[in-house]
């Protein structure tokens, strides 16, 4: 808690291949706050995620976060189509070694579907399992990559409010989305101001060589 | 002035650039003055007649075969340690030599083992472990080929070229273990009685002079190659809409 | 580490892929070489412990690629590296999987198959010992090579290539074992570096392994 569980951003930048995508992103978030990554497709709300999440190195800039406090959730479900609702949410459960399984099934409404095995659930029940997941993980720091796409309303308004009772209890969310999300006091960074300068090349390395004459 | 400078790729142009004519000549010179030396201007072996004399393509072949493998190896964990670009192009131009150096050591191997062994193949520790060495460069490269992220199929490849090296030798230690060979003793050394004799000695070590020079012209050449090809990647980053 | 054991367990039992393929493709292979070399008795006890040793190879070989590959696909290991697991204990874990899913099973067939091909009386019991060590060490390195490829789409091919290499020595000691006892000589010494070089790997693979891993996830 306190200063360890701020998240502080600075002039971070990330690349895509040998390409600098992002530049100069800078945010300070403390407990109870949610940022909205918002900006056209291909802007590198996926990439920063990942940055924030300690999967992929910043290309630049340093980045304060802690670490045993992230919960990541891709755009993919990280559902095991061969195990039932109940496995997926065990085994989590055993991974992050704590939470309880079938309470939160309850809370997200999944009991009715716990034997049910994942390969035959609906998009938006296995968004609710991965949702639950990180309910489970009792971690304070959710990033979340694009948590509503293939979801209808009803589904979307129970993971905002999923979100504001996340941050209402002193955790922090990053949430990368198209859509406008409704969540009480989340605040929004359009990430096309960081977009990186035309040219720029992810490494010091491609800087050379790209600058220098013909060699 | 550090050797860390020319991980910086225009110091590294400008300066392989200054080598090149001249190691492209002193090799080509070293094989011609050796390989003339040893073909034509050595006596024949009181056993092994004439055909002794392809010692001076397989004995230098071998080494180099070895040797590059050790440099890939080098030149890896300067990458992985301290990730200078040049390094890992550098590793990465030497494997195909490194390959090509095996496959004639192996075919003149086979060449001399006809008339010595009544043979071209037997299964002795060193044509073994000249063939594991062969598999290992094929796995290396077809790594690099398989990934397309540049960074990453350096860090990869660095990383299998690591620990490729520690089973290539766990490999030697097996094979050794696995059958004790036919294959004659080490053809150089400095501490033995044994080795070969002057007149072969001689022009032994200016073939090998040749081959060393030859390699580091070529893996200059495609280090170069390859050092380009990034620039223009690069370049093409720089156009391109985003 | 426990959790994720189980559950590449659990999943290698339910999804079939795995081990019923290794056991079927073992006994495939044996089966076919009669039909390659004749079914001469002494030929066949003669080949038998390098048949078995390659067999299981193989077999092992098979369901490396699953390793990582289905979680990479599903998004799994991106939540696995960023859970409190390190990656090294990640990599030892589904290794370990792998070996209670395939190297097992493959050394429990063995000595039936090794009766299908007339193996000596002797070599049983070594058979099995020098598999039962040994097919730890091919779970282990091979879990090194799915790491390597596992950016790769349909990495299969690539994944043997890199990997048969790195089984030369775990083969010789492996089947020197067996080939040594049935020729009446002591079968101890490979044996012991077998076992070593399968010791050496559960230690240093999880390592280059995730090393592996977290250049692939960037």
């Amino acid at each position: 808690m306190g200063f360890a569980m701020t998240l502080v951003a600075q002039n971070l930048t990330c690349k895509r291949g040998d390409r600098l995508i992002l530049s100069g992103v800078s945010f300070t978030l403390n407990p109870g706050d949610c940022l909205i990554l918002r900006g056209p497709n291909g802007i590198g709300k996926s990439t920063l995620l990942r940055v924030l999440a300690g999967l992929t190195p910043p290309a630049g800039g340093t980045l304060q976060i802690d670490a045993d406090q992230i919960a990541y959730a891709g755009h993919l479900d990280a559902v095991k189509a061969q195990m039932s609702v109940a496995d997926n949410l065990q085994f989590w459960a055993g991974i992050y070694g704590s939470g309880d399984a079938g309470q939160t099934a309850h809370h997200f409404g999944l009991d009715a579907l716990a034997d049910r095995l994942a390969h035959r659930l609906s998009a938006g029940q296995k968004r609710r399992l991965g949702l639950a997941r990180l309910h489970l993980s009792g971690r304070r720091i959710w990033l979340l990559d694009e948590p509503t796409v293939s979801l209808d309303t009803e589904h979307v308004s129970l993971f905002e409010k999923a979100f504001a009772d996340h941050c209402t209890a002193g955790g922090i969310a990053v949430i990368s989305s198209h859509l406008d999300l409704n969540i009480p006091g989340a605040e929004t960074l359009n990430l096309g101001q960081f977009r990186a300068r035309h040219q720029a090349q992810s490494n010091p390395f491609l800087e050379d060589l790209a600058d220098a004459g013909p060699l | 002035m550090s050797l860390w400078e020319y991980a910086n790729p225009v110091k590294f142009m400008a300066l392989s650039g200054r080598i090149l004519p001249a190691a492209t000549v002193l090799s080509a010179a070293c094989l011609f003055i050796g390989l003339f030396w040893g073909f034509f201007l050595t006596p024949d072996d009181y056993k092994q007649g004439s055909t002794v004399k392809i010692i001076f393509l397989h004995v230098p072949s071998a080494l180099m075969a070895i040797n590059i493998w050790l440099m890939m190896l080098v030149t890896s964990l300067v990458w992985l340690v301290r990730r200078h670009h040049v390094s890992a192009l550098a590793a990465r131009a030497a494997a195909p030599i490194g390959i090509t150096m095996t496959l004639i050591a192996l075919f003149t191997g086979a060449i001399w083992g006809k008339p010595m062994w009544g043979t071209y193949w037997a299964w002795d520790p060193r044509l073994t472990s000249f063939m594991i060495l062969f598999v290992f460069y094929l796995g290396y490269i077809a790594l690099w080929q398989a990934i397309e992220e540049a960074d990453t199929a350096a860090d990869l490849t660095s990383i299998l070229c690591m620990v490729g090296s520690v089973f290539a030798l766990l490999s030697r230690y097996a094979v050794n273990f696995w059958n004790q060979g036919l294959h004659q003793g080490a053809s150089l050394s400095v501490d033995q009685e044994t080795h070969v004799d002057n007149a072969f000695y001689l022009p032994l070590v200016v073939c090998i002079a040749g081959f060393v020079l030859l390699f580091v012209t070529l893996v200059l050449l495609r280090t170069r190659t390859h050092i380009r090809q990034r620039r223009a990647q690069a370049l093409m980053v720089r156009e391109a809409p985003h | 580490m426990l959790a994720l054991f189980k559950r590449d367990v659990l999943l290698a039992f339910r999804s079939g892929g795995g081990f019923g393929l290794a056991l079927a493709f073992f006994l495939i292979l044996v089966m076919f070489v009669p039909f390659g070399v004749g079914t001469d008795r002494a030929i066949l006890a003669r080949i038998a412990p390098g048949i078995l040793w390659i067999g299981a190879l193989l077999a092992c070989l098979l369901s490396l690629d699953r390793i990582f590959q289905l979680d990479a696909e599903d998004g799994t290991l991106d939540v696995l590296a960023t859970s409190p697991l390190p990656l090294e204990g990640i990599a030892a874990a589904k290794a370990a999987a792998h070996w209670l899913t395939t190297g097992l099973p493959l050394t429990i067939a063995a000595p039936f198959l090794g009766y299908l091909l007339g193996l000596p009386q002797a070599g049983y019991l070594w058979l099995i010992l020098s598999l039962l060590t040994g097919t730890v060490a091919l779970s282990f390195i091979g879990m090194f090579g799915a790491a390597l490829t596992v950016g790769v789409k349909r990495g299969g091919l690539l994944l043997s290539l890199l990997v048969l290499p790195l089984y030369v020595p775990t083969l010789i000691f492996g089947a020197l074992t067996v080939v040594r006892v049935t020729e009446g000589l002591e079968p101890l010494s490979p044996w012991m570096l077998l076992t070593g070089l399968s010791l050496a790997s559960v230690v240093a693979m999880p390592v280059v392994g995730a090393m592996a891993l977290r250049a692939n996830l960037r």
